[in-house]
């Protein structure tokens, strides 16, 4: 027995954790840290409907799983280019990379 | 609602609990006894011997990081495979198949890096 | 109050309080382990959910792959330690987004959902997960194959650029000499 908000809160914290890291992180590194905490905030929401809405399927589960899957590519890829632009421009943080601001 | 799901956690829950608390009290014990005086020669990183030079990040090699990649990759594999195998006598042939099609195409991927030399440990 | 949200009230403080640690460390593999200790928080609520396979799928991916594929970066990136190098100068405005985002979805939860019933939990086998993710989910999977191995590839050809003249110049490339040899190939 839990009661829904209790699920849903949580979620928002972490939600929000990860929009104010985003915001305010020049590494990024971090920035990326704190999109994985934003697409685990979406995941506990999943699950916390899923048996809300007393899906015998587990569409919600499954679907949280896709979404650590894509998780899992996403993160590979966007390091393997922080990495990249790391060993051409010797800096990470974010508001250097400008190079193609207009 | 199964009642045994959460006894069974319970018991992993009073098995943490018992292990962080036996670690904590260790530690705690012996910070309360052990006498405690700070010398700026204690807190350098190796009391005797040569001091380090430099600083103590160190940049490794990048392809340490495709190795990191392709555990996340098989790692993610791995995990499709667990339900698959809970479930591939009910469903039968079509689900073998669906699996021998992941299977495949994920196996193109290690091919490619195998083919383009990234597996080679340097 | 339940057994289940008790523990579950623990859990979240724990996870909350390193989520903010996280974004507020000015170490950034201080910031790693505060998302690892999130991210082991975030698999608890999945068993308290009764979702014990989402659970270790959590621990498995994310706590013990996803994490090394970030400190492996931070390592690469020799990524330096400090407010000033780590948060731009948007910290403020940031910290006022983001609690304007936590207060909305606080407001709306408890608009929406305030009054709704406990729910009464059911355990998720493995095997109820692969039946809806073999039989309803056929295409998202074999697209996720393809997903992972174009990520794959993808990492590959970024990563193994300098290989030819890395492998030779030798494991212990130092920094200046790397931007020497940028500079005269520009």
């Amino acid at each position: 027995m839990i009661r829904l908000p209790y699920l849903l809160f949580f979620s928002a914290v972490l939600f929000s954790a990860g929009v104010y890291g985003v915001l305010a992180r020049r590494n990024a590194v971090l920035v990326l840290m704190s999109i994985e905490l934003m697409l685990n905030a979406v995941n506990v929401n999943l699950v916390a409907f899923n048996a809300y809405l007393r899906d015998a399927a587990l569409t919600g589960q499954v679907f949280a799983l896709f979404v650590i899957t894509v998780a899992a590519a996403e993160v590979g890829i966007g390091l393997a280019i922080v990495i990249l632009i790391y060993r051409n421009r010797e800096t990470i943080n974010v508001d250097e990379v400008n190079l193609l601001k207009w | 609602m199964s009642e045994t799901y959460y006894q069974s956690y319970g018991i992993v829950v009073a098995l943490l609990i018992g292990g962080v608390g036996l670690v904590a009290v260790a530690f705690g014990a012996a910070r309360v006894v052990a006498p405690r005086r700070q010398l700026p020669e204690k807190l350098t990183t190796y009391e005797c011997g040569i001091d380090p030079v430099g600083e103590g990040w160190s940049q490794s090699q990048i392809r340490y990081y495709i190795y990191a990649f392709l555990f996340v990759i098989f790692d993610v594999e791995s995990v499709f495979l667990f339900p698959w195998a809970t479930t591939f006598e009910r469903l039968g042939m079509q689900a073998v198949v669906e699996m021998g099609i992941f299977v495949f195409i994920l196996a193109l991927g290690l091919l490619y890096a195998y083919r383009k030399k990234v597996l080679e440990w340097v | 109050m339940s057994v289940q949200e008790i523990t579950f009230v623990i859990i979240a403080v724990i996870g909350g309080v390193s989520a903010v640690r996280m974004v507020t460390s000015r170490n950034v593999v201080h910031a790693a382990l505060y998302l690892v200790v999130t991210l082991a928080m975030v698999g608890a609520v999945y068993l308290v959910v009764a979702a014990e396979f989402l659970a270790w799928v959590q621990v498995l991916i994310y706590v013990g792959a996803i994490v090394v594929l970030l400190l492996f970066s931070l390592m690469l990136t020799k990524a330096p330690i400090g407010r000033d190098t780590l948060d731009n100068q948007q910290r403020g405005l940031a910290a006022l987004v983001g609690m304007g985002v936590l207060a909305g979805l606080a407001f709306l939860i408890q608009d929406s959902f305030g009054g709704s019933k406990p729910i009464t939990l059911h355990q998720a086998t493995t095997e109820q997960v692969g039946v809806t993710l073999f039989r309803g989910f056929v295409w998202p999977f074999e697209v996720v194959s393809v997903l992972l191995l174009a990520a794959l590839v993808g990492a590959v050809v970024i990563a193994r650029k300098d290989d030819p003249a890395g492998s030779r110049r030798g494991p212990d490339r130092r920094a200046p000499l790397r931007r020497g040899s940028e500079a005269t190939r520009r």
